[in-house]
C-alpha cells in the first residue's frame, strides 16, 4: 500500500502528463481515466491528456448532473461522475466458479486462468482514495479476503488528483476524507491554472510512483508552485456547500429508529437504488446461477446487488425489510453508523454523487440534519408528505 | 370433604389473594370430579352454567367440524377452563372432552352469577382473574393463528 | 493482515449423497460425505453450510446432525423453493457443492453445569439437534434438561422416533405442543410459549436454547425473561437472507451484525434491542 510522501514535489508540464500516461501505457497497465461520454464523466481507457475531459466541468445539485464547458483548458476541472473505482475493482458481474454435471457426478472450478487486469487509474480524487481503503477494510480485513478484489487493488497505480473545487453536492470536508489526499496514492495531482501557465505539481507516494515520476520530463517544484497548489486546495476545502454534522452520528441514528422523518423520506424515496449504484463503497452483492443449454455446465456469477430491493432480504415468509421507509433507513443507518460498528470508519466518504444522482433529489446530509434537529415528535409529523420536490 | 375443598381452592393460584368470605362462597359452590379419557364436559350449545379449574390430566376445547373434532387448545392442571357462563348469551361456544383421565374442580357459575347481582365485590375478584386468564388465551390463539411453522412448498 | 481463509470458504467442494430419509412432506434429510473421500469438516452444533445445487444456487442450511461415524455432514432440508425443491430431489449417490462450515455454534461446552432448555418450534428443531445430541453425551455434565417443541400439527413433527427416544429418557423432559390437531391427537394443543410458562426454571442457573421462527423467538424469549432466565443467558438461533455466507454480500445484515459472521447463534442480550425494531 503507498506510504506518505517520497521525495519532494516536481512540477510537470502537459507534455509531462502525456508522457506519465504513456508510460504506464507502455508499462502494461490498462490505463483508465476519466472521458467525457454521453454528457457525463465516465470511466473508460485514455491514452494521452486529449482524452481526458479538458475544458470541462460539472454542475452537480441534488438530482442534477450536467456537464458544462469551462471557460479555461482545465484537465482535471470537474469532480466525481457518476461512476467510481468500484467498477474495476469490484466488477458489477464476475464469475465466482464454474460447474459441470455429468452422470450426478459434480465438479465445480475457479477461473484459474484469468488473472485481472493490471490497472493504472487516473484521476482518482481524495473521497475516491478514502472509499478504496473502505472497500479494503469490507474485502481484505476480516477472517476471509477476497480473492478478486486484492489482486485487483495491489496491482492498481494510483494517480491521485487533488480537487482545487469542490462539486455542487460535495461534503468530504466533513467526513474527514479531503479534498487534500495524504496517502493512499502512487502519486498525487495538483493542477495549477495561473494566467497562461498550466502546470501540475505531483508529489509521489510511493517507490513505483517514484521510479515513473523520474521517466518524464520535469522540473522541481518551486516553492510559489508549491503554494498556489495547496492554496487552491485549500480554498476548496473552504468552500464546501455542505456539510455532514458527524459528531456522535452513530448514537444518534441508533436512537431513532422510528423518527418520523423516515415516512417523510420514504414518501419521496423511489427505491429506485441509484445512490447504491453511484456510491463508491457500496458493496453489497447476490448471486446468479446459469446453465448453459444442455443443461452440463453452470456458471455462479457475482453481481452488484442493492438493499433498496425488496427481496435483498427475503427469507422464508417474506421480506424483513417489506416497506420503502424501512429499506432507505437501512441504507443511510448502515453507511453512517452501523458501519463504523462492522469496519470501524464511517461508510460515507462525502462524494455527493447519491444527492446528485437521485432522480428525487434527496441529500443525505439534509435528512441527517432533519433527523438529529427535529426531536421525534408527535408521530403525525409529515409535513412534507404530499409535496413533490424540484 | 369441604374443608380439603377449601384448602385447595384456596392453594391453587389462580385464586390467590382471594378474600376469606368470597373463597367460603366458592368453597360452597365447588364440586370434586373425575372425567375419564373421551368423556365430554361441555358441548358447543349447551348452557353454560360451570367453570373448571383442572388439577390433574388433559382437557381439549375441540370445535367440532366435518372430518373429525378439530382441537384448538388443551388445557392442563393449574389451567382455567370455560368463561361462556359470565356473557350472554351464557351457552358453550366448543365441546370440551378429557383426553385422558382427568380431575377437576367444578364450580357453579350460575349460582355464582346469581350472586353477581348483589355481591359485586364478588364479581369483581372473579371477572378480574378471569379477564387475565382470557387475555393470555387470546394472545396464544393469536400465535397458533399465525401458522408460525410455514410448510413445505408455500413456494416464492 | 487477515490470514486467507482459503478456497474452502469460496469454491465449493463436491459431496456425495450417502443416505436420503423423507423426514415430513416435503421434507428431507441428506447425508452427506466429501466425493474425493478424504477431508470433510467439523461443523459444532448451530452452524451452517452452503449447499450448491448444480445450475440452481446455494441455500444456507444449518447441519442437523453428524453421522455416529463422525465424518458425514447431516442437513434437513425443507422444499421452499427452486433451490431447495432440487436438493430435495437428490438422490443417493449423487453430489452436491459444499461450503463451509459457517458462523457461530450453540455454547454446549460453556453451559455445563446449568440446567439447560431447549425451545425449538418447526423446522427449528434441526440446528438444534446437534446440541441436544451433545448436551445427552455429557449428560452428566448438566443438571436438568427439557426441551420444549411446537410445531403445527401432529404430522409436522420432525424427528418424531428420536424425540420418542428421548421422550423415553428418565433424564431428560420432553413436553410437545402443536398448534392445531384432529381428535386423534390426545397430546397439547397450544402454542409453544405455554409450555415455557409451566415450566419452573432455577433462574441463578438456567441457560435457554432457542430455534424457530422469529416471532416465536421473541415470544419465547420474553416469556424465558418472565421466567427469571437472563437474556444474556438465553441463546437464539437467527435466519436471514445470505448470498455469501463469507460476510461480503451484505444481505444478512442485522443492525451491525453479519448474521452469517457474528451468529447465527446469539445470546439474546445482544439482539433484545434490534429484535423489537420492525424492519431492522
Amino acid at each position: 500500500m503507498p506510504g506518505t510522501n517520497v521525495g519532494g514535489a516536481v512540477r510537470l508540464d502537459l507534455t509531462g502528463l502525456d508522457r506519465m500516461l504513456a508510460a504506464l501505457t507502455d508499462d502494461g497497465y490498462e490505463v483508465i481515466g476519466p472521458t467525457v461520454d454521453q454528457g457525463a464523466i465516465v470511466h473508460d481507457s485514455v491514452r494521452s491528456v486529449s482524452d481526458l475531459p479538458v475544458g470541462w466541468t460539472d454542475q452537480q445539485e441534488a438530482g442534477h448532473y450536467r456537464l458544462k464547458r469551462r471557460s479555461d483548458r482545465a484537465v482535471f476541472g470537474y469532480v466525481v461522475g457518476p461512476q467510481s473505482w468500484k467498477k474495476h475493482l469490484f466488477p458489477s458481474r464476475l464469475r465466482l466458479w464454474k460447474a459441470s454435471k455429468q452422470d450426478g457426478r459434480l465438479e465445480v472450478q475457479t477461473d484459474e486462468d484469468t488473472t485481472p487486469p493490471r490497472y493504472a487509474f487516473i484521476g482518482v480524487r481524495s473521497c475516491e482514495i478514502h472509499a478504496m481503503g473502505i472497500q479494503d477494510k469490507v474485502f481484505t480485513d476480516g477472517s476471509l479476503k477476497d480473492n478478486d478484489y486484492v489482486q485487483r487493488r495491489n496491482g492498481a497505480f494510483i494517480v491521485g488528483v487533488n480537487c482545487t473545487e469542490p462539486g455542487g453536492t460535495c461534503f468530504c470536508v466533513s467526513m474527514n476524507t479531503g479534498p487534500k489526499a495524504s496517502s493512499g496514492y502512487d502519486l498525487s495531482i495538483t493542477e495549477v491554472l495561473q494566467g497562461e501557465d498550466h502546470y501540475f505539481v505531483v508529489v509521489s507516494g510511493s517507490k513505483r510512483g517514484t521510479d515513473l515520476l523520474a521517466r518524464l520530463p520535469s522540473a522541481e517544484a518551486t516553492p510559489k508552485e508549491n503554494r498556489e497548489a495547496s492554496h487552491r486546495v485549500e480554498a476548496a476545502a473552504s468552500k464546501m456547500g455542505r456539510v455532514l454534522e458527524t459528531d456522535g452520528i452513530k448514537e444518534m441514528l441508533y436512537a431513532n429508529y422510528d423518527h418520523p422523518q423516515w415516512d417523510d423520506i420514504a414518501s419521496r424515496c423511489l427505491s429506485c437504488t441509484n445512490c447504491t449504484m453511484v456510491c463508491p463503497t457500496c458493496f453489497c452483492s447476490t448471486v446468479e446461477d446459469v446453465t448453459d443449454l444442455a443443461g452440463t455446465e453452470a456458471e455462479h456469477l457475482r453481481t452488484w446487488d442493492s438493499c433498496f430491493n425488496l427481496d435483498f432480504s427475503y427469507v422464508q415468509g417474506g421480506s424483513v425489510r417489506s416497506t420503502g421507509r424501512s429499506r432507505y433507513r437501512q441504507w443511510m443507518t448502515h453507511k453512517l453508523a452501523t458501519w463504523i460498528d462492522q469496519f470501524g470508519t464511517s461508510g460515507c466518504v462525502g462524494c455527493g454523487r447519491c444527492i446528485a444522482w437521485c432522480p428525487v433529489g434527496i441529500d443525505i446530509t439534509e435528512e441527517a440534519d432533519a433527523i438529529r434537529n427535529a426531536g421525534p415528535q408527535s408521530q403525525s409529523a409529515g409535513t412534507k408528505r404530499n409535496e413533490v420536490t424540484k | 370433604m369441604t374443608r380439603s375443598l377449601h384448602r385447595v381452592l384456596g392453594s391453587h393460584p389462580f385464586f390467590e389473594g382471594l378474600p376469606e368470605r368470597h373463597l367460603e362462597i366458592l368453597v360452597g359452590c365447588a364440586s370434586n370430579r373425575v372425567y375419564y379419557g373421551g368423556d365430554v364436559i361441555l358441548r358447543q350449545g349447551d348452557d353454560a352454567t360451570e367453570f373448571f379449574l383442572i388439577r390433574h390430566g388433559r382437557v381439549a376445547i375441540e370445535i367440532p367440524s366435518p372430518g373429525g373434532p378439530r382441537t384448538i387448545q388443551s388445557l392442563g392442571p393449574g389451567e382455567v377452563m370455560g368463561w361462556s357462563w359470565m356473557a350472554k348469551p351464557y351457552r358453550d361456544r366448543f365441546d370440551a372432552r378429557a383426553t385422558e383421565l382427568s380431575r377437576v374442580i367444578a364450580l357453579d357459575g350460575k349460582c355464582l352469577r346469581d350472586k353477581f347481582e348483589s355481591d359485586h365485590e364478588l364479581a369483581y375478584e372473579l371477572l378480574r382473574r378471569f379477564v387475565g386468564v382470557i387475555a393470555g388465551r387470546l394472545d396464544n390463539a393469536h400465535l397458533q393463528l399465525q401458522d408460525l411453522y410455514g410448510s413445505a412448498s408455500d413456494g416464492r | 493482515m487477515a490470514a486467507d481463509m482459503g478456497p474452502a470458504a469460496t469454491l465449493p467442494l463436491p459431496y456425495v449423497v450417502t443416505r436420503r430419509r423423507r423426514e415430513l412432506r416435503g421434507t428431507y434429510t441428506l447425508e452427506l460425505e466429501p466425493a474425493s473421500g478424504e477431508g470433510g469438516v467439523s461443523p459444532a452444533p448451530g452452524q451452517f453450510n452452503m449447499l450448491y445445487a448444480f445450475g440452481s444456487g446455494e441455500v444456507p442450511i444449518s447441519v442437523s446432525g453428524l453421522a455416529s461415524d463422525g465424518t458425514a455432514l447431516v442437513h434437513t432440508i425443507r422444499d421452499v423453493g427452486p433451490v431447495t425443491k432440487a436438493l430435495c430431489g437428490l438422490k443417493v449417490g449423487e453430489t452436491v457443492g459444499l461450503r463451509g462450515p459457517f458462523g457461530t455454534s450453540w455454547p454446549v461446552d460453556s453451559i455445563e453445569g446449568n440446567d439447560v432448555v431447549i425451545v425449538a418450534g418447526g423446522l427449528g428443531l434441526a440446528p438444534l439437534r446437534p446440541a441436544i445430541r451433545q448436551v445427552l453425551e455429557h449428560r452428566q455434565n448438566f443438571g436438568r434438561v427439557v426441551l420444549l417443541y411446537g410445531t403445527r400439527t401432529p404430522e409436522d413433527i420432525l424427528f418424531r422416533a428420536e424425540l420418542q427416544r428421548w421422550r423415553g429418557r428418565f433424564d431428560l423432559d420432553v413436553e410437545v405442543t402443536v398448534d392445531s390437531a384432529d381428535s386423534s391427537w390426545s397430546g397439547d394443543v397450544g402454542v409453544v410459549t405455554r409450555l415455557i410458562s409451566r415450566e419452573q426454571f432455577d433462574p441463578l442457573n438456567t441457560v435457554a436454547l432457542v430455534c424457530g421462527p422469529e416471532i416465536m423467538i421473541r415470544f419465547a424469549a420474553q416469556e424465558l425473561e418472565n421466567k427469571g432466565v437472563a437474556t444474556e443467558d438465553i441463546y437464539v438461533s437467527l435466519e436471514r437472507n445470505m448470498k455469501c455466507a463469507v460476510g461480503f454480500c451484505g444481505h444478512c445484515q442485522f443492525g451491525s451484525f453479519f448474521v452469517c459472521k457474528d451468529g447465527p447463534v446469539f445470546s439474546y442480550d445482544r439482539i433484545k434491542r434490534l429484535a423489537g425494531i420492525s424492519e431492522v
